[in-house]
């Protein structure tokens, strides 16, 4: 199967053909290692970084950012996004809290990206 | 009048590097002044991740990025004033405020740091005609009212622009569970990261259209719908290319324009390119002691140069300060930065080949997407040196740097170009 | 229920003159606005011109209105507190094929009572103004024209009427008037019935379907679409007077003026539609207006465009007002088929119309009628040290909202809280300009709903940019709203 993707690896933009056969993997029209590595990657197990809100209540902001501590497969960052969303916490919050541990069964915390102080 | 060593106007990104810079560099007599409830300026509603790979070599989120600022600030001890807007900067440098529990209050600076930022082309600057309804945003003002205050600007969204901050919003309102249903690009080219148009609009299957515009807007009280046309090469609609997409909300990501009213005002050149002042090699606007740096000066790609940008603001301030007029009267005679065939503009626009530092970081962009071509730099019309290029787009800020030794005597200008 | 003396239907700038002026005798008077807020209709997009008053022709409503209005705008600006310019007018003339209409419009200014009206040659007209083009050879100078901020003119009016009892009631439509058997009228609205024995139309675009409903001889208002492009403030100097163009084979012409807040104005076109709401604007009004600007200004730095709108005019079939009682219906009374110059006549319609309905009836005039109002407060334009003061006193006021204005919290909070308030965005926008800058409210918008929102009572979903339907939120991120 072959699978055209751009690299983003660098701002060139590289346009990659990425072909699977069976155990093996092989990527053409990257011009450097680093293509090589984010086509076969982002073909055969692809991952990102997933970033959201959760509510604060007694904040002086009523959301705090987050992001996930390690990157998700792709095909689960939609139940991370229902994971966050349902997620509420108290202030105060501080940069780096855990507010949720092993979302959606990805195996990624949740943190806190910024602190929320609690209503004055 | 209350007198103050270095005067920040602006609390985010470059204001807060440029303040630490500063203070890392002697000035113990700062004051940060910010027109928001807390620092951290347009970092805290970038809550998506990519910032800090530069300055941290790590890949932080934006308000992550910005909390590691503030945190050095307070343990300095800088002091700042939030919820104050500076209404004037005069080229005496004399800065006024007001904020509610002081009310106007006047101080005068040793040196100024102009660090506002930059703001969103809006609609009227754009001329999309058709009706005014609700439903209409720029980019960032969605991504305030969902990042900060959580609330929901739209259901069916068409973005025009495909500018860095239109691309997040794609991906963040799809999270949310809005349908994005296209983004319209008016260029031949993206104003984006690739990394954006990737992850943001092909891992939801969003359409970008290039060479793409709004040419009515259709609604009378909300958004319904946009029709969207083709434009030509001169960037005019194409007749019989028109879609009409059903929508309630319209984001707009165009462009952003360096904010710089207070440097206007002050009688500061501005560059109309960049829409920011003119500076020197130390980012010295020109009124004496007036710094610029981060996107009131120019605006940058990632914020990363943005800080680094700052600490020579910051750092330049302070040897201002501390040399106070000699730092002037040192002045050598200019040599005139010059953007060539290719680039739009360069940052600074002048070198004092005398002295300035050993080496000088030129930040520019370039005019069009250009692949396999070489930046050129001439010195006084001859050619020093020559880079090869993979690929440039002006949508990415390029640098070079440039060796004080490098430079001959008796030149009286430094060209950058493109050439095949 | 009770029965008021007038309804006056419209709360447009007319609307709120016959309000304001009836409320200078003792009389009950209620405005009715199908809108949520006072000029929200034609009153909102046009010139803001006072005319001088040449180009009405001679012994026609139009002529004596807006002679008279000219001088009441005037007065009216100090004791009403808003903001108006004089700056005077100037009518270009390109070519000596032009110099008779030139001179036509001298002497209709003349017989119309214009003071100090003089034609200049073209040396004359660009030492005055010197941006105006080198083909012109000669203007029409009229030192009376001036410009006035029609939002801050209606609210001032209305807010003065409110304060000697008027009432106003907003997003209530009329939908027919019938007699009510004792010489007065019922009046339906989506809402509900009000009586009055005496009724004002003023209802702009809309004033047709009340004429029709009461006279026998039917009219038909057309709505004239005019479209215009806002320059920021660093163009407002361009030109100090209002430039028009001498009609001609060209057309109407359009104007250059300075607006009152300092912006630079261009337009209108004018295009009759079908629709009575339709303010959109294309691509080829907008290029048309700025083509033709450009021959009077030929330095027009359209790059510093801030925006771009369409406004109607109410048009009747025939050239002038109609204003008065209706012989057939006595006790309904008319302010219809007000095109321009409408707004330079509105206080002079108002005193008029107010006239003819005190003294039919009778009605005495108010012994404690208050005669002055407080305009907006604009703290950019207070002293540095009655600033300090007012910021002292009142904080919100040192909270700056809207940058590129420099609006503050405590200007919004005004536009809300007075009578009758902003109930929208567009309401403090009109009052207060919060959003009208170079930014258009991008900066300012959040800020601007949470204030609304929390003056108000009402959740965040529920502000609107004017009408209902005008939402700007869909819920919060939740999805639920």
């Amino acid at each position: 199967m072959t699978t055209e993707l751009t690299c983003i690896r660098c701002p060139l933009g590289c346009a990659l053909k990425v072909e699977v056969n069976g155990g093996s993997v092989s990527v053409t029209g990257n011009s450097c290692p680093r293509g090589a590595e984010y086509g076969a990657k982002e073909v055969t197990a692809p991952v990102r970084v997933v970033t959201g809100s959760v509510r604060v209540d007694g904040g002086d902001m009523p959301l705090v950012s987050v992001k996930t501590l390690s990157d998700v497969p792709k095909d689960m960052t939609g139940q991370v996004i229902e994971a966050i969303k349902r997620c509420r916490v108290m202030a105060p919050v501080s940069t780096g809290d855990v507010l949720i541990v092993d979302a959606a069964g990805t195996g990624a915390d949740i943190v806190a990206t910024r602190d929320v102080k609690s209503r004055s | 009048m209350e007198y103050r060593d270095v005067v920040i106007i602006g609390g985010g990104p470059a204001g807060l590097a440029a303040a630490l810079s500063a203070r890392r560099n002697g000035v113990e007599d700062i004051l940060i002044i910010e027109r928001d409830e807390r620092l951290g300026g347009i970092l805290n509603q970038c809550i998506h991740n990519g910032f800090g790979l530069h300055t941290f070599k790590e890949e932080l989120t934006g308000p992550e990025y910005a909390g590691r600022y503030i945190n050095m600030a307070e343990a300095e001890g800088i002091p700042y004033k939030l919820n104050t807007m500076v209404t004037s900067v005069t080229p005496g440098r004399e800065v006024t405020y007001i904020n509610p529990s002081e009310g106007e209050v006047t101080v005068k600076a040793g040196a100024v740091i102009l660090a506002m930022g930059c703001r969103e082309r809006p609609r009227g600057a754009l001329n999309v005609p058709g009706s005014r309804p609700a439903g209409i945003y720029t980019a960032g003002t969605a991504q305030r009212l969902i990042n900060i205050e959580g609330l929901s600007v739209g259901r069916k969204v068409v973005i025009l622009g495909s500018g860095d901050i239109g691309l997040i919003m794609a991906r963040r309102l799809t999270w949310e569970g809005a349908e994005v249903k296209v983004v319209a690009e008016l260029m031949p080219y993206s104003g984006g990261l690739k990394r954006n148009i990737v992850q943001c609009l092909d891992d939801f299957g969003i359409p970008l259209k290039l060479s793409h515009t709004v040419v009515r807007i259709h609604g009378k009280e909300r958004v319904t719908g946009v029709t969207i046309a083709q434009v030509d090469a001169g960037r005019k609609p194409v007749p019989g290319t028109e879609e009409y997409y059903e929508c309630d909300t319209l984001l707009l990501s165009c462009g952003l324009l360096p904010e710089n009213e207070l440097t206007s005002s002050a009688g500061i050149g501005i560059n109309r390119v960049t829409g920011g002042a003119f500076v020197n090699d130390r980012l010295e606007t020109s009124a004496e002691g007036i710094f610029a740096c981060g996107n009131v000066l120019h605006v940058h790609d990632l914020v990363d140069y943005v800080s680094e940008e700052a600490e020579l603001a910051g750092l330049s301030a302070a040897e201002f300060v501390k040399r106070g007029k000699e730092a002037c009267a040192e002045h050598g005679e200019a040599l005139c930065l010059k953007a060539g065939e290719g680039i739009r503009y360069t940052i600074p626009n002048t070198v004092d080949p005398v002295n300035m530092a050993d080496k000088v970081t030129v930040r520019f962009r370039v005019s069009d997407v250009y692949r396999d071509k070489q930046l050129v730099i001439l010195y006084g019309g001859k050619e020093h040196r020559r880079i090869k290029k993979r690929i440039m787009s002006p949508g990415e800020m390029e640098q070079v740097t440039i060796g004080k030794d490098t430079i001959p005597e008796g030149i009286s200008d430094i060209t950058i170009r493109v050439e095949d | 229920m009770d029965k008021y003396d007038v309804a006056v239907i419209g709360a447009g700038v007319t609307g709120c003159a016959v309000a304001m002026y009836l409320c200078r005798s003792e009389v009950s008077v209620i405005v009715l606005e199908k809108e949520e807020d006072v000029c929200s209709g034609t009153s909102k997009a046009n010139s803001g011109i006072v005319h001088a008053g040449y180009d009405a022709r001679p012994g026609t409503l139009k002529a004596r209105m807006n002679v008279r209005g000219s001088k009441l705008i005037e007065e009216l600006s100090e004791t009403l507190d808003f903001p108006y310019r004089n700056n005077g007018s100037l009518v270009l003339c390109f070519d000596e094929a032009g110099m008779p209409r030139l001179k036509e419009l001298y002497d209709r200014g003349i017989k119309n009572g214009v003071d100090g009206i003089e034609i200049l040659t073209g040396e004359q007209v660009r030492q005055k103004e010197s941006a105006v083009s080198d083909e012109v050879i000669a203007a029409l100078w009229a030192p009376t024209a001036g410009i006035v901020c029609p939002f801050g003119m209606t609210a001032a009016f209305a807010e003065n009427a409110a304060a000697n009892g008027a009432q106003f009631r907003f997003l209530e439509e009329v939908t027919g008037i019938v007699r009510d058997g004792e010489g007065g009228f019922v009046i339906r609205t989506d809402r509900g019935e009000f009586f009055a024995r005496n009724v004002v139309n003023a209802a702009g675009v809309y004033a047709d379907r009340f004429h029709n409903m009461m006279r026998s001889q039917k009219i038909s208002i057309t709505p004239r679409r005019g479209e215009y492009v806002l320059l920021d403030k660093q163009a407002g100097d361009l030109v100090s007077s209002t430039v028009f163009q001498l009609p001609g084979p060209y057309g109407k012409g359009v104007l250059v003026t300075p607006t009152v807040h300092g912006n630079l104005l261009v337009g209108p076109n004018a295009e009759d539609i079908e629709d009575k709401e339709d303010t959109t604007t294309t691509s080829e009004g907008m290029e048309d207006i700025k083509t033709k600007a450009l021959r009077s200004v030929p330095g027009i730095p359209y790059n510093l465009t801030i925006t771009s709108f369409a406004g109607l005019r109410a048009h009747g079939q025939d050239y002038d007002f109609i204003l008065g009682e209706a012989e057939e219906n006595p006790g309904f009374f008319e302010a219809a088929a007000i095109s321009s110059p409408g707004l330079s006549s509105a206080p002079a319609i108002g005193e008029y119309i107010a006239g003819l309905v005190v003294s039919r009836n009778g009605y005495k005039p108010k012994t404690d009628y208050i005669g002055t109002r407080k305009g907006f407060t604009d703290v950019s334009r207070l002293s540095a040290e009655e600033r300090s003061r007012l910021i002292r006193e009142h904080p919100e006021y040192g909270r700056i909202v809207c940058r590129c204005e420099n609006v503050t919290e405590g200007q919004i909070l005004e536009a809300i809280r007075r009578t009758p308030g902003a109930r929208s965005l567009d309401g403090i926008k009109r009052r207060v300009r919060q959003g009208m800058g170079r930014c258009q409210s991008g900066f300012c918008t959040p800020a601007a709903m949470k204030i609304l929102s929390d003056e108000l009572g009402i959740p965040m979903e529920k502000i609107t940019k004017n009408r209902p339907g005008s939402e700007l939120l869909r819920g919060d991120t939740d999805g639920v709203s």
